[in-house]
Protein backbone atom coordinates (compact mmCIF):
# COMPACT_ATOMS: atom_id res chain seq x y z
CA UNK A 1 0.00 0.00 0.00
CA UNK A 2 1.09 3.53 -0.77
CA UNK A 3 0.44 6.36 1.65
CA UNK A 4 0.05 9.89 0.32
CA UNK A 5 0.93 12.65 2.80
CA UNK A 6 0.33 16.34 2.07
CA UNK A 7 2.68 18.93 3.51
CA UNK A 8 2.22 22.69 3.38
CA UNK A 9 5.01 25.23 3.63
CA UNK A 10 3.99 27.89 6.13
CA UNK A 11 5.54 30.63 8.25
CA UNK A 12 7.18 28.88 11.20
CA UNK A 13 4.92 28.74 14.24
CA UNK A 14 7.52 30.52 16.38
CA UNK A 15 7.60 33.61 14.16
CA UNK A 16 5.71 36.65 15.37
CA UNK A 17 3.63 37.30 12.26
CA UNK A 18 3.53 40.96 11.15
CA UNK A 19 0.83 42.55 9.07
CA UNK A 20 2.10 44.72 6.20
CA UNK A 21 1.42 48.42 6.49
CA UNK A 22 -0.51 48.59 3.22
CA UNK A 23 -3.01 45.95 4.26
CA UNK A 24 -2.06 43.61 1.42
CA UNK A 25 -0.98 40.68 3.55
CA UNK A 26 1.56 39.60 6.13
CA UNK A 27 5.33 39.99 5.97
CA UNK A 28 6.89 36.95 4.29
CA UNK A 29 10.26 38.38 3.26
CA UNK A 30 13.15 36.89 5.23
CA UNK A 31 10.79 35.03 7.48
CA UNK A 32 11.52 31.48 8.59
CA UNK A 33 9.32 28.95 6.80
CA UNK A 34 8.62 25.40 7.99
CA UNK A 35 6.37 22.45 7.47
CA UNK A 36 2.86 23.05 8.80
CA UNK A 37 3.05 21.45 12.30
CA UNK A 38 0.26 18.84 12.06
CA UNK A 39 1.67 17.78 8.67
CA UNK A 40 4.76 16.62 10.58
CA UNK A 41 2.44 14.38 12.57
CA UNK A 42 0.99 13.10 9.32
CA UNK A 43 4.47 12.23 8.01
CA UNK A 44 5.39 10.58 11.32
CA UNK A 45 2.22 8.49 11.31
CA UNK A 46 2.89 7.33 7.76
CA UNK A 47 6.40 6.27 8.76
CA UNK A 48 5.08 4.30 11.72
CA UNK A 49 2.50 2.54 9.56
CA UNK A 50 5.21 1.64 7.09
CA UNK A 51 7.55 0.49 9.86
CA UNK A 52 4.76 -1.74 11.15
CA UNK A 53 4.78 -3.45 7.75
CA UNK A 54 1.39 -2.09 6.71
CA UNK A 55 2.59 0.14 3.88
CA UNK A 56 5.46 0.02 1.46
CA UNK A 57 5.80 3.50 0.07
CA UNK A 58 5.28 7.03 1.38
CA UNK A 59 4.72 9.80 -1.14
CA UNK A 60 4.92 13.43 -0.06
CA UNK A 61 2.84 16.02 -1.91
CA UNK A 62 3.18 19.77 -1.62
CA UNK A 63 1.44 22.43 -3.66
CA UNK A 64 2.89 25.88 -4.05
CA UNK A 65 5.98 27.69 -5.21
CA UNK A 66 9.34 26.12 -6.09
CA UNK A 67 10.57 26.47 -2.50
CA UNK A 68 8.05 23.89 -1.27
CA UNK A 69 10.72 21.42 -2.35
CA UNK A 70 12.50 22.26 0.89
CA UNK A 71 9.44 21.18 2.85
CA UNK A 72 9.22 17.99 0.82
CA UNK A 73 12.93 17.36 1.52
CA UNK A 74 12.27 17.70 5.23
CA UNK A 75 9.68 14.92 5.00
CA UNK A 76 12.03 12.81 2.88
CA UNK A 77 14.73 13.29 5.51
CA UNK A 78 12.32 12.02 8.13
CA UNK A 79 12.08 8.85 6.04
CA UNK A 80 9.47 9.26 3.31
CA UNK A 81 10.32 7.74 -0.07
CA UNK A 82 9.63 10.31 -2.77
CA UNK A 83 8.01 13.65 -3.40
CA UNK A 84 5.67 15.41 -5.77
CA UNK A 85 5.63 19.17 -6.11
CA UNK A 86 2.68 20.71 -7.89
CA UNK A 87 3.72 24.21 -8.80
CA UNK A 88 1.20 26.97 -8.31
CA UNK A 89 1.13 30.43 -6.75
CA UNK A 90 1.56 30.29 -3.01
CA UNK A 91 -2.06 31.12 -2.18
CA UNK A 92 -4.03 28.22 -3.56
CA UNK A 93 -7.32 27.81 -1.71
CA UNK A 94 -8.35 24.50 -0.10
CA UNK A 95 -10.97 23.95 -2.83
CA UNK A 96 -8.29 23.81 -5.54
CA UNK A 97 -5.84 21.94 -3.29
CA UNK A 98 -8.43 19.20 -2.81
CA UNK A 99 -8.91 18.95 -6.59
CA UNK A 100 -5.15 18.68 -7.12
CA UNK A 101 -4.86 15.99 -4.44
CA UNK A 102 -7.70 14.07 -6.12
CA UNK A 103 -5.86 14.20 -9.46
CA UNK A 104 -2.70 12.85 -7.86
CA UNK A 105 -4.74 10.08 -6.25
CA UNK A 106 -5.97 9.05 -9.71
CA UNK A 107 -2.44 8.43 -10.91
CA UNK A 108 -0.82 7.21 -7.68
CA UNK A 109 -3.67 5.08 -6.27
CA UNK A 110 -2.69 5.33 -2.61
CA UNK A 111 -4.55 3.29 0.00
CA UNK A 112 -4.46 6.04 2.60
CA UNK A 113 -4.13 9.82 2.63
CA UNK A 114 -2.84 11.67 5.67
CA UNK A 115 -3.12 15.45 6.01
CA UNK A 116 -2.80 18.00 8.78
CA UNK A 117 -6.05 19.03 10.40
CA UNK A 118 -5.42 22.71 9.85
CA UNK A 119 -2.90 24.93 8.14
CA UNK A 120 -1.61 27.43 10.69
CA UNK A 121 -1.49 30.27 8.17
CA UNK A 122 -5.03 30.34 6.74
CA UNK A 123 -6.53 28.34 9.64
CA UNK A 124 -9.05 26.91 7.15
CA UNK A 125 -9.48 23.35 8.37
CA UNK A 126 -11.08 22.26 5.10
CA UNK A 127 -8.77 20.37 2.76
CA UNK A 128 -9.13 16.83 4.13
CA UNK A 129 -12.93 17.07 4.31
CA UNK A 130 -13.11 18.43 0.75
CA UNK A 131 -10.80 15.76 -0.60
CA UNK A 132 -12.82 13.07 1.15
CA UNK A 133 -16.02 14.34 -0.46
CA UNK A 134 -14.44 14.56 -3.92
CA UNK A 135 -13.01 11.05 -3.75
CA UNK A 136 -16.01 9.61 -1.90
CA UNK A 137 -13.58 8.09 0.58
CA UNK A 138 -14.49 8.06 4.27
CA UNK A 139 -13.00 10.84 6.35
CA UNK A 140 -11.48 10.59 9.83
CA UNK A 141 -10.78 14.15 10.84
CA UNK A 142 -8.91 15.53 13.88
CA UNK A 143 -7.34 12.12 14.47
CA UNK A 144 -5.37 11.52 17.66
CA UNK A 145 -5.07 7.75 17.19
CA UNK A 146 -5.12 5.58 14.06
CA UNK A 147 -5.17 1.79 14.36
CA UNK A 148 -5.08 -0.01 11.04
CA UNK A 149 -6.15 -3.63 11.08
CA UNK A 150 -6.26 -5.31 7.68
CA UNK A 151 -8.80 -3.55 5.52
CA UNK A 152 -10.23 -1.27 8.14
CA UNK A 153 -9.09 1.19 10.76
CA UNK A 154 -10.26 2.46 14.10
CA UNK A 155 -9.68 6.16 14.49
CA UNK A 156 -9.98 8.27 17.64
CA UNK A 157 -11.08 11.81 16.87
CA UNK A 158 -10.73 14.89 19.02
CA UNK A 159 -14.08 16.67 19.18
CA UNK A 160 -15.36 19.56 21.27
CA UNK A 161 -17.13 17.19 23.66
CA UNK A 162 -14.12 14.90 24.17
CA UNK A 163 -13.19 11.91 22.05
CA UNK A 164 -15.06 9.96 19.39
CA UNK A 165 -14.10 6.60 17.91
CA UNK A 166 -15.10 5.55 14.43
CA UNK A 167 -14.37 2.63 12.16
CA UNK A 168 -13.63 3.18 8.48
CA UNK A 169 -12.60 0.96 5.60
CA UNK A 170 -9.52 1.59 3.54
CA UNK A 171 -8.93 3.60 1.46
CA UNK A 172 -9.73 6.57 3.69
CA UNK A 173 -8.43 10.00 4.47
CA UNK A 174 -7.39 11.25 7.88
CA UNK A 175 -6.60 14.73 9.13
CA UNK A 176 -4.07 14.62 11.91
CA UNK A 177 -4.05 16.38 15.26
CA UNK A 178 -0.81 17.38 16.98
CA UNK A 179 -1.50 14.77 19.66
CA UNK A 180 -1.41 11.89 17.16
CA UNK A 181 2.28 11.22 17.80
CA UNK A 182 5.65 12.81 18.47
CA UNK A 183 7.33 13.57 15.11
CA UNK A 184 10.94 12.39 14.84
CA UNK A 185 13.91 14.55 13.97
CA UNK A 186 15.78 13.73 10.81
CA UNK A 187 19.21 12.25 11.47
CA UNK A 188 22.21 13.58 9.58
CA UNK A 189 22.66 10.43 7.46
CA UNK A 190 18.98 10.57 6.57
CA UNK A 191 19.25 14.23 5.60
CA UNK A 192 22.09 13.25 3.24
CA UNK A 193 20.08 10.34 1.84
CA UNK A 194 17.05 12.56 1.30
CA UNK A 195 19.03 14.70 -1.14
CA UNK A 196 19.04 11.79 -3.57
CA UNK A 197 15.38 10.90 -3.26
CA UNK A 198 13.30 11.88 -6.30
CA UNK A 199 10.88 14.81 -6.41
CA UNK A 200 8.57 14.86 -9.40
CA UNK A 201 7.58 18.36 -10.48
CA UNK A 202 4.25 19.09 -12.11
CA UNK A 203 2.07 22.13 -12.48
CA UNK A 204 -1.57 22.70 -11.68
CA UNK A 205 -2.17 23.31 -15.41
CA UNK A 206 -0.67 19.90 -16.28
CA UNK A 207 -3.28 18.37 -14.02
CA UNK A 208 -6.03 20.48 -15.53
CA UNK A 209 -7.01 22.09 -12.24
CA UNK A 210 -8.13 25.70 -12.22
CA UNK A 211 -6.49 27.32 -9.20
CA UNK A 212 -7.83 30.83 -9.69
CA UNK A 213 -9.02 32.15 -6.33
CA UNK A 214 -12.67 32.40 -5.45
CA UNK A 215 -11.94 34.66 -2.54
CA UNK A 216 -10.53 38.14 -2.79
CA UNK A 217 -8.49 39.58 0.05
CA UNK A 218 -9.87 43.06 0.50
CA UNK A 219 -7.67 43.92 3.44
CA UNK A 220 -5.42 42.22 5.97
CA UNK A 221 -5.32 44.19 9.20
CA UNK A 222 -3.78 44.10 12.62
CA UNK A 223 -6.16 42.85 15.30
CA UNK A 224 -6.95 45.36 18.05
CA UNK A 225 -4.21 45.25 20.68
CA UNK A 226 -4.94 44.91 24.37
CA UNK A 227 -3.59 47.46 26.78
CA UNK A 228 -1.20 45.97 29.27
CA UNK A 229 -2.88 46.12 32.65
CA UNK A 230 -1.47 46.42 36.15
CA UNK A 231 0.50 44.08 38.38
CA UNK A 232 -1.04 43.40 41.77
CA UNK A 233 1.09 42.71 44.80
CA UNK A 234 -0.89 39.87 46.33
CA UNK A 235 -3.99 37.72 46.15
CA UNK A 236 -6.00 39.97 48.48
CA UNK A 237 -5.43 42.93 46.17
CA UNK A 238 -6.35 40.81 43.14
CA UNK A 239 -9.68 39.82 44.69
CA UNK A 240 -10.43 43.42 45.64
CA UNK A 241 -9.75 44.58 42.08
CA UNK A 242 -11.88 41.84 40.55
CA UNK A 243 -14.71 42.55 42.94
CA UNK A 244 -14.80 46.36 43.06
CA UNK A 245 -12.91 47.62 40.01
CA UNK A 246 -13.64 45.09 37.26
CA UNK A 247 -16.82 43.86 38.98
CA UNK A 248 -16.53 40.42 37.46
CA UNK A 249 -16.79 38.28 40.61
CA UNK B 1 -32.23 35.72 -0.45
CA UNK B 2 -32.57 33.12 2.25
CA UNK B 3 -30.20 31.36 4.59
CA UNK B 4 -30.00 27.77 5.72
CA UNK B 5 -28.54 27.18 9.19
CA UNK B 6 -27.41 23.70 10.19
CA UNK B 7 -28.42 23.06 13.80
CA UNK B 8 -25.96 21.52 16.26
CA UNK B 9 -27.51 19.42 19.02
CA UNK B 10 -27.16 16.11 20.82
CA UNK B 11 -30.71 14.84 20.10
CA UNK B 12 -31.82 16.12 23.51
CA UNK B 13 -30.62 19.69 23.64
CA UNK B 14 -29.86 22.32 21.05
CA UNK B 15 -26.29 23.57 21.44
CA UNK B 16 -25.89 27.26 22.08
CA UNK B 17 -23.64 27.45 18.99
CA UNK B 18 -26.85 27.09 16.97
CA UNK B 19 -28.25 30.24 18.57
CA UNK B 20 -25.08 32.18 17.72
CA UNK B 21 -25.21 30.94 14.15
CA UNK B 22 -28.85 31.99 13.72
CA UNK B 23 -27.83 35.38 15.05
CA UNK B 24 -25.09 35.62 12.40
CA UNK B 25 -27.62 34.57 9.73
CA UNK B 26 -29.95 37.37 10.82
CA UNK B 27 -27.38 39.91 9.57
CA UNK B 28 -28.25 38.97 5.98
CA UNK B 29 -31.83 40.10 6.48
CA UNK B 30 -33.55 37.32 4.51
CA UNK B 31 -35.54 34.29 5.62
CA UNK B 32 -33.79 31.91 8.00
CA UNK B 33 -34.49 28.21 7.71
CA UNK B 34 -32.92 25.78 10.14
CA UNK B 35 -32.05 22.22 9.16
CA UNK B 36 -31.94 19.65 11.93
CA UNK B 37 -30.88 16.05 11.43
CA UNK B 38 -31.03 13.62 14.31
CA UNK B 39 -32.83 10.83 16.05
CA UNK B 40 -36.00 11.52 18.07
CA UNK B 41 -35.73 15.22 17.51
CA UNK B 42 -39.38 16.17 17.45
CA UNK B 43 -39.16 18.19 20.65
CA UNK B 44 -36.06 20.12 19.78
CA UNK B 45 -37.37 20.79 16.26
CA UNK B 46 -40.39 22.46 17.84
CA UNK B 47 -38.15 24.37 20.19
CA UNK B 48 -36.08 25.75 17.31
CA UNK B 49 -39.24 26.85 15.48
CA UNK B 50 -39.80 29.32 18.33
CA UNK B 51 -36.36 30.88 18.15
CA UNK B 52 -36.13 34.49 17.12
CA UNK B 53 -35.77 35.05 13.32
CA UNK B 54 -36.51 31.43 12.39
CA UNK B 55 -39.00 31.19 9.53
CA UNK B 56 -38.86 27.45 8.96
CA UNK B 57 -37.48 24.30 10.50
CA UNK B 58 -36.59 21.41 8.21
CA UNK B 59 -36.14 18.17 10.05
CA UNK B 60 -35.02 14.68 9.19
CA UNK B 61 -35.59 12.23 11.99
CA UNK B 62 -33.82 8.89 11.65
CA UNK B 63 -31.64 6.58 13.69
CA UNK B 64 -29.08 7.03 10.95
CA UNK B 65 -28.57 10.58 12.18
CA UNK B 66 -28.16 9.78 15.84
CA UNK B 67 -24.45 10.53 15.53
CA UNK B 68 -23.36 13.41 13.38
CA UNK B 69 -21.56 11.53 10.61
CA UNK B 70 -20.40 14.09 8.07
CA UNK B 71 -20.76 11.70 5.12
CA UNK B 72 -24.46 11.25 5.90
CA UNK B 73 -25.32 14.88 6.59
CA UNK B 74 -23.53 16.49 3.64
CA UNK B 75 -25.72 15.00 0.85
CA UNK B 76 -28.89 16.16 2.61
CA UNK B 77 -27.64 19.73 2.73
CA UNK B 78 -26.48 19.55 -0.88
CA UNK B 79 -29.91 18.30 -1.97
CA UNK B 80 -31.52 21.36 -0.37
CA UNK B 81 -28.88 23.88 -1.39
CA UNK B 82 -30.59 25.29 -4.51
CA UNK B 83 -32.94 27.48 -2.54
CA UNK B 84 -30.40 29.30 -0.44
CA UNK B 85 -27.91 32.09 -0.95
CA UNK B 86 -26.09 31.29 2.29
CA UNK B 87 -25.52 28.03 4.16
CA UNK B 88 -24.20 28.41 7.69
CA UNK B 89 -23.00 26.12 10.46
CA UNK B 90 -21.11 26.81 13.67
CA UNK B 91 -17.31 26.60 13.49
CA UNK B 92 -17.25 23.82 16.07
CA UNK B 93 -15.81 20.37 15.40
CA UNK B 94 -19.35 19.46 14.26
CA UNK B 95 -19.61 22.19 11.61
CA UNK B 96 -15.96 22.02 10.59
CA UNK B 97 -16.37 18.36 9.82
CA UNK B 98 -19.32 18.80 7.48
CA UNK B 99 -19.28 22.16 5.71
CA UNK B 100 -16.13 21.79 3.56
CA UNK B 101 -17.78 18.69 2.06
CA UNK B 102 -20.88 20.71 1.21
CA UNK B 103 -18.75 23.47 -0.33
CA UNK B 104 -16.73 21.19 -2.58
CA UNK B 105 -19.86 19.40 -3.78
CA UNK B 106 -21.32 22.79 -4.73
CA UNK B 107 -17.94 23.79 -6.17
CA UNK B 108 -17.59 26.87 -3.98
CA UNK B 109 -14.90 27.96 -1.57
CA UNK B 110 -15.82 27.53 2.06
CA UNK B 111 -15.39 30.52 4.33
CA UNK B 112 -14.17 29.36 7.73
CA UNK B 113 -14.71 30.80 11.16
CA UNK B 114 -16.12 34.24 10.40
CA UNK B 115 -16.15 36.75 13.24
CA UNK B 116 -18.02 39.55 11.47
CA UNK B 117 -20.22 40.17 8.45
CA UNK B 118 -19.69 43.29 6.34
CA UNK B 119 -22.20 42.51 3.62
CA UNK B 120 -23.78 39.52 1.93
CA UNK B 121 -20.46 38.56 0.33
CA UNK B 122 -17.83 40.19 2.54
CA UNK B 123 -16.68 38.75 5.85
CA UNK B 124 -13.99 39.12 8.47
CA UNK B 125 -12.06 36.13 9.74
CA UNK B 126 -8.91 35.69 11.81
CA UNK B 127 -5.85 34.11 10.20
CA UNK B 128 -2.41 33.21 11.58
CA UNK B 129 -3.83 32.29 14.99
CA UNK B 130 -5.54 35.65 15.21
CA UNK B 131 -2.35 37.60 14.48
CA UNK B 132 -4.16 39.14 11.54
CA UNK B 133 -7.73 39.79 10.53
CA UNK B 134 -8.67 39.23 6.91
CA UNK B 135 -11.51 41.06 5.24
CA UNK B 136 -12.47 38.80 2.38
CA UNK B 137 -15.00 38.90 -0.42
CA UNK B 138 -16.20 35.77 -2.11
CA UNK B 139 -16.97 35.56 -5.80
CA UNK B 140 -19.09 32.44 -5.38
CA UNK B 141 -22.83 32.94 -5.71
CA UNK B 142 -23.60 30.47 -2.96
CA UNK B 143 -21.83 31.12 0.30
CA UNK B 144 -20.91 28.20 2.52
CA UNK B 145 -19.75 29.51 5.85
CA UNK B 146 -18.77 28.44 9.34
CA UNK B 147 -19.40 30.97 12.11
CA UNK B 148 -17.28 31.48 15.22
CA UNK B 149 -19.99 31.22 17.87
CA UNK B 150 -18.35 33.50 20.45
CA UNK B 151 -18.30 36.39 17.97
CA UNK B 152 -22.09 36.58 17.66
CA UNK B 153 -24.77 37.03 20.32
CA UNK B 154 -27.28 34.30 20.98
CA UNK B 155 -30.80 34.83 19.64
CA UNK B 156 -33.78 34.73 21.97
CA UNK B 157 -35.34 31.31 22.40
CA UNK B 158 -38.76 32.73 21.76
CA UNK B 159 -40.39 35.22 19.45
CA UNK B 160 -40.10 33.19 16.28
CA UNK B 161 -42.93 31.38 14.58
CA UNK B 162 -41.31 29.01 12.16
CA UNK B 163 -43.23 26.36 10.30
CA UNK B 164 -41.98 22.81 10.68
CA UNK B 165 -41.47 20.63 7.66
CA UNK B 166 -39.95 17.21 7.27
CA UNK B 167 -37.31 16.61 4.63
CA UNK B 168 -37.60 13.83 2.09
CA UNK B 169 -34.32 12.17 1.49
CA UNK B 170 -33.22 8.67 0.59
CA UNK B 171 -30.61 7.93 3.19
CA UNK B 172 -27.77 5.84 1.87
CA UNK B 173 -25.73 3.33 3.83
CA UNK B 174 -23.03 4.98 5.88
CA UNK B 175 -19.41 4.37 5.04
CA UNK B 176 -18.39 5.28 8.54
CA UNK B 177 -19.25 3.21 11.56
CA UNK B 178 -19.66 5.08 14.82
CA UNK B 179 -18.10 3.15 17.71
CA UNK B 180 -18.40 5.33 20.78
CA UNK B 181 -17.84 8.66 22.42
CA UNK B 182 -16.03 9.61 25.57
CA UNK B 183 -17.53 12.86 26.75
CA UNK B 184 -16.26 14.67 29.82
CA UNK B 185 -19.11 14.99 32.23
CA UNK B 186 -19.14 17.81 34.73
CA UNK B 187 -21.61 19.94 36.62
CA UNK B 188 -19.63 23.05 35.82
CA UNK B 189 -20.68 25.55 33.16
CA UNK B 190 -19.68 24.66 29.62
CA UNK B 191 -16.25 25.96 28.64
CA UNK B 192 -17.22 27.72 25.42
CA UNK B 193 -20.07 29.70 27.01
CA UNK B 194 -19.00 30.12 30.64
CA UNK B 195 -18.94 33.60 32.18
CA UNK B 196 -15.76 32.78 34.06
CA UNK B 197 -12.97 30.43 32.97
CA UNK B 198 -10.06 29.29 35.15
CA UNK B 199 -7.30 27.73 33.04
CA UNK B 200 -4.22 25.81 34.04
CA UNK B 201 -1.00 25.23 32.14
CA UNK B 202 2.17 23.22 32.38
CA UNK B 203 2.96 25.11 35.59
CA UNK B 204 0.44 22.90 37.39
CA UNK B 205 2.85 19.98 36.97
CA UNK B 206 0.33 17.14 37.39
CA UNK B 207 -3.26 16.01 37.07
CA UNK B 208 -3.38 15.88 40.89
CA UNK B 209 -2.49 19.54 41.17
CA UNK B 210 -5.30 20.49 38.81
CA UNK B 211 -7.50 20.17 41.91
CA UNK B 212 -6.18 23.60 42.84
CA UNK B 213 -7.78 24.89 39.63
CA UNK B 214 -11.07 23.05 40.11
CA UNK B 215 -11.32 24.35 43.66
CA UNK B 216 -11.16 27.95 42.42
CA UNK B 217 -13.50 27.14 39.53
CA UNK B 218 -16.08 25.73 41.96
CA UNK B 219 -15.97 28.84 44.10
CA UNK B 220 -16.47 31.11 41.12
CA UNK B 221 -18.97 28.85 39.35
CA UNK B 222 -16.49 28.82 36.49
CA UNK B 223 -15.54 26.44 33.70
CA UNK B 224 -12.08 24.89 33.58
CA UNK B 225 -9.73 25.40 30.67
CA UNK B 226 -6.18 24.35 29.89
CA UNK B 227 -3.23 25.04 27.65
CA UNK B 228 -2.17 22.48 25.06
CA UNK B 229 0.89 21.66 27.13
CA UNK B 230 -1.35 20.72 30.06
CA UNK B 231 -3.51 18.52 27.84
CA UNK B 232 -0.51 16.92 26.14
CA UNK B 233 0.92 16.08 29.55
CA UNK B 234 -2.34 14.38 30.46
CA UNK B 235 -3.42 16.71 33.30
CA UNK B 236 -6.88 17.10 31.71
CA UNK B 237 -8.61 15.78 28.58
CA UNK B 238 -8.50 17.38 25.14
CA UNK B 239 -11.89 19.09 25.35
CA UNK B 240 -10.44 21.51 27.93
CA UNK B 241 -7.93 22.97 25.50
CA UNK B 242 -8.18 26.67 24.72
CA UNK B 243 -6.42 28.10 21.68
CA UNK B 244 -5.75 28.01 17.96
CA UNK B 245 -6.33 24.28 17.77
CA UNK B 246 -8.67 24.07 20.74
CA UNK B 247 -11.66 26.14 21.79
CA UNK B 248 -12.19 29.86 21.56
CA UNK B 249 -13.61 31.41 24.72
CA UNK B 250 -14.74 34.95 25.44
CA UNK B 251 -15.69 35.00 29.12
CA UNK B 252 -16.09 38.08 31.31
CA UNK B 253 -13.17 36.77 33.35
CA UNK B 254 -10.33 34.49 32.24
CA UNK B 255 -7.79 33.42 34.84
CA UNK B 256 -4.61 31.92 33.35
CA UNK B 257 -2.55 30.03 35.90
CA UNK B 258 0.91 28.66 35.10
CA UNK B 259 0.40 29.45 31.41
CA UNK B 260 3.19 31.28 29.57
CA UNK B 261 1.01 32.94 26.95
CA UNK B 262 2.11 31.39 23.64
CA UNK B 263 0.43 33.00 20.64
CA UNK B 264 -1.47 29.76 19.95
CA UNK B 265 -3.00 29.92 23.43
CA UNK B 266 -3.82 33.63 23.15
CA UNK B 267 -5.70 32.85 19.91
CA UNK B 268 -8.36 31.20 22.04
CA UNK B 269 -8.76 33.70 24.88
CA UNK B 270 -7.45 37.15 24.11
CA UNK B 271 -10.91 38.57 23.47
CA UNK B 272 -11.92 37.85 27.07
CA UNK B 273 -13.24 40.92 28.87
CA UNK B 274 -10.92 40.71 31.88
CA UNK B 275 -7.76 38.61 31.88
CA UNK B 276 -5.89 37.63 35.04
CA UNK B 277 -2.49 35.95 34.87
CA UNK B 278 -0.78 34.14 37.72
CA UNK B 279 2.77 33.18 36.86
CA UNK B 280 6.06 32.95 38.71
CA UNK B 281 8.03 34.26 35.76
CA UNK B 282 7.67 38.03 35.64
CA UNK B 283 8.75 37.98 31.98
CA UNK B 284 5.98 35.60 30.93
CA UNK B 285 4.28 36.99 27.77
CA UNK B 286 0.84 36.36 29.27
CA UNK B 287 1.41 39.46 31.45
CA UNK B 288 1.46 41.63 28.30
CA UNK B 289 -2.22 41.04 27.72
CA UNK B 290 -3.39 40.60 31.32
CA UNK B 291 -5.52 43.27 32.96
CA UNK B 292 -4.31 42.05 36.34
CA UNK B 293 -1.03 40.21 36.72
CA UNK B 294 0.15 38.42 39.80
CA UNK B 295 3.80 37.42 39.80
CA UNK B 296 3.71 34.55 42.27
CA UNK B 297 4.12 30.83 42.76
CA UNK B 298 0.77 29.26 41.95
CA UNK B 299 1.16 26.72 44.74
CA UNK B 300 0.97 29.59 47.20
CA UNK B 301 -1.32 31.88 45.24
CA UNK B 302 -4.13 29.41 44.52
CA UNK B 303 -4.72 28.29 48.14
CA UNK B 304 -4.59 31.96 49.18
CA UNK B 305 -7.08 32.85 46.45
CA UNK B 306 -9.31 30.06 47.62
CA UNK B 307 -9.47 31.42 51.15
CA UNK B 308 -9.93 35.02 49.95
CA UNK B 309 -12.93 33.84 47.92
CA UNK B 310 -14.28 32.07 51.02
CA UNK B 311 -14.00 35.30 52.97
CA UNK B 312 -15.82 37.16 50.23
CA UNK B 313 -18.57 34.58 50.13
CA UNK B 314 -19.05 34.68 53.91
CA UNK B 315 -19.31 38.49 53.88
CA UNK B 316 -21.98 38.25 51.23
CA UNK B 317 -23.99 35.73 53.22
C1 LIG C 1 0.29 24.34 15.51
C2 LIG C 1 0.24 24.59 16.98
C3 LIG C 1 -0.99 24.74 17.59
C4 LIG C 1 -1.07 24.96 18.96
N1 LIG C 1 -2.31 25.12 19.52
C5 LIG C 1 -2.38 25.42 20.84
C6 LIG C 1 -3.65 25.64 21.48
O1 LIG C 1 -4.71 25.52 20.86
N2 LIG C 1 -3.68 25.96 22.78
C7 LIG C 1 -2.51 26.09 23.53
O2 LIG C 1 -2.60 26.40 24.72
N3 LIG C 1 -1.32 25.85 22.96
C8 LIG C 1 -1.23 25.52 21.65
N4 LIG C 1 0.00 25.24 21.10
C9 LIG C 1 1.17 25.14 22.01
C10 LIG C 1 1.77 26.48 22.38
O3 LIG C 1 2.69 26.87 21.38
C11 LIG C 1 2.51 26.37 23.73
O4 LIG C 1 3.48 25.34 23.65
C12 LIG C 1 1.59 26.06 24.92
O5 LIG C 1 0.49 26.95 24.91
C13 LIG C 1 2.37 26.19 26.22
O6 LIG C 1 1.56 25.83 27.31
P1 LIG C 1 1.88 26.38 28.76
O7 LIG C 1 1.83 27.86 28.75
O8 LIG C 1 1.01 25.66 29.72
O9 LIG C 1 3.35 25.83 29.04
P2 LIG C 1 4.73 26.62 29.14
O10 LIG C 1 4.96 27.47 27.96
O11 LIG C 1 5.75 25.62 29.50
O12 LIG C 1 4.50 27.60 30.35
C14 LIG C 1 4.37 27.20 31.68
C15 LIG C 1 4.31 28.47 32.50
O13 LIG C 1 4.06 28.13 33.86
C16 LIG C 1 4.82 28.98 34.68
N5 LIG C 1 5.02 28.28 35.95
C17 LIG C 1 5.71 27.12 36.17
N6 LIG C 1 5.65 26.78 37.46
C18 LIG C 1 4.92 27.73 38.08
C19 LIG C 1 4.52 27.94 39.42
N7 LIG C 1 4.86 27.07 40.39
N8 LIG C 1 3.79 29.02 39.72
C20 LIG C 1 3.44 29.90 38.73
N9 LIG C 1 3.79 29.77 37.45
C21 LIG C 1 4.52 28.68 37.12
C22 LIG C 1 6.11 29.20 33.92
O14 LIG C 1 6.74 30.41 34.34
C23 LIG C 1 5.61 29.27 32.48
O15 LIG C 1 5.31 30.61 32.10
C24 LIG C 1 0.10 25.02 19.74
C25 LIG C 1 1.34 24.86 19.12
C26 LIG C 1 1.41 24.64 17.75
C27 LIG C 1 2.75 24.46 17.13
N1 LIG D 1 -0.57 24.04 -0.47
C1 LIG D 1 -0.66 22.86 0.14
N2 LIG D 1 0.21 21.87 -0.14
C2 LIG D 1 0.14 20.67 0.49
N3 LIG D 1 -0.77 20.38 1.42
C3 LIG D 1 -1.67 21.32 1.74
C4 LIG D 1 -1.69 22.60 1.13
N4 LIG D 1 -2.70 23.32 1.68
C5 LIG D 1 -3.29 22.52 2.57
N5 LIG D 1 -2.69 21.32 2.63
C6 LIG D 1 -3.00 20.17 3.51
O1 LIG D 1 -4.28 20.34 4.06
C7 LIG D 1 -4.21 20.44 5.49
C8 LIG D 1 -5.29 21.35 6.01
O2 LIG D 1 -5.14 22.65 5.48
P1 LIG D 1 -6.29 23.75 5.54
O3 LIG D 1 -7.53 23.09 5.04
O4 LIG D 1 -5.81 24.86 4.63
O5 LIG D 1 -6.38 24.19 6.97
C9 LIG D 1 -2.78 20.88 5.77
O6 LIG D 1 -2.38 20.49 7.06
C10 LIG D 1 -2.02 20.15 4.66
O7 LIG D 1 -1.78 18.79 5.02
Amino acid sequence: MKILVTVKRVIDYNVQVRVKGDGSGVEKENVKMSMNPPDENAVEEALRIKEAGKADEIIILSIGEEKCQETIRTALAMGADRGILVKASDEVEPLAISKIVSKIVESEQPGLILMGKQAIDDDSNQTAQMTSALLEWPQATFASKIEIDGNSAKVTREIDEGLERIKVNLPFIASCDLRLNEPRYASLPNIMKAKKKPIDIKSAEDLGVDVSPRIENIKISEPPTRQKGVMVSDVAELVQKLKYEAKVI
Amino acid sequence: MSTLVLAEHNNIEVKSSTLNTISAASKFGGDIEVLILGSNIENISKEIANYQYVTKVLFLDSEKFEHAIAENIEPVIVSLADKYSHILAPATTFGKNIMPRVAVKLDVAQISDIVDIESEDTFIRPIYAGNALATIKTKDLKKVITVRPTSFDVVAKEGGSGVIESVNFDITESKVEFIDREESKSDRPELSTARIVVSGGRGLQSAENFKLISDIADKLNAAIGASRAAVDAGYVSNDYQVGQTGKVVVPDLYIAVGISGAIQHLAGMKESKIIVAINKDEEAPIFNIADYGLNADLFEALPALSSELDKLNSIEK
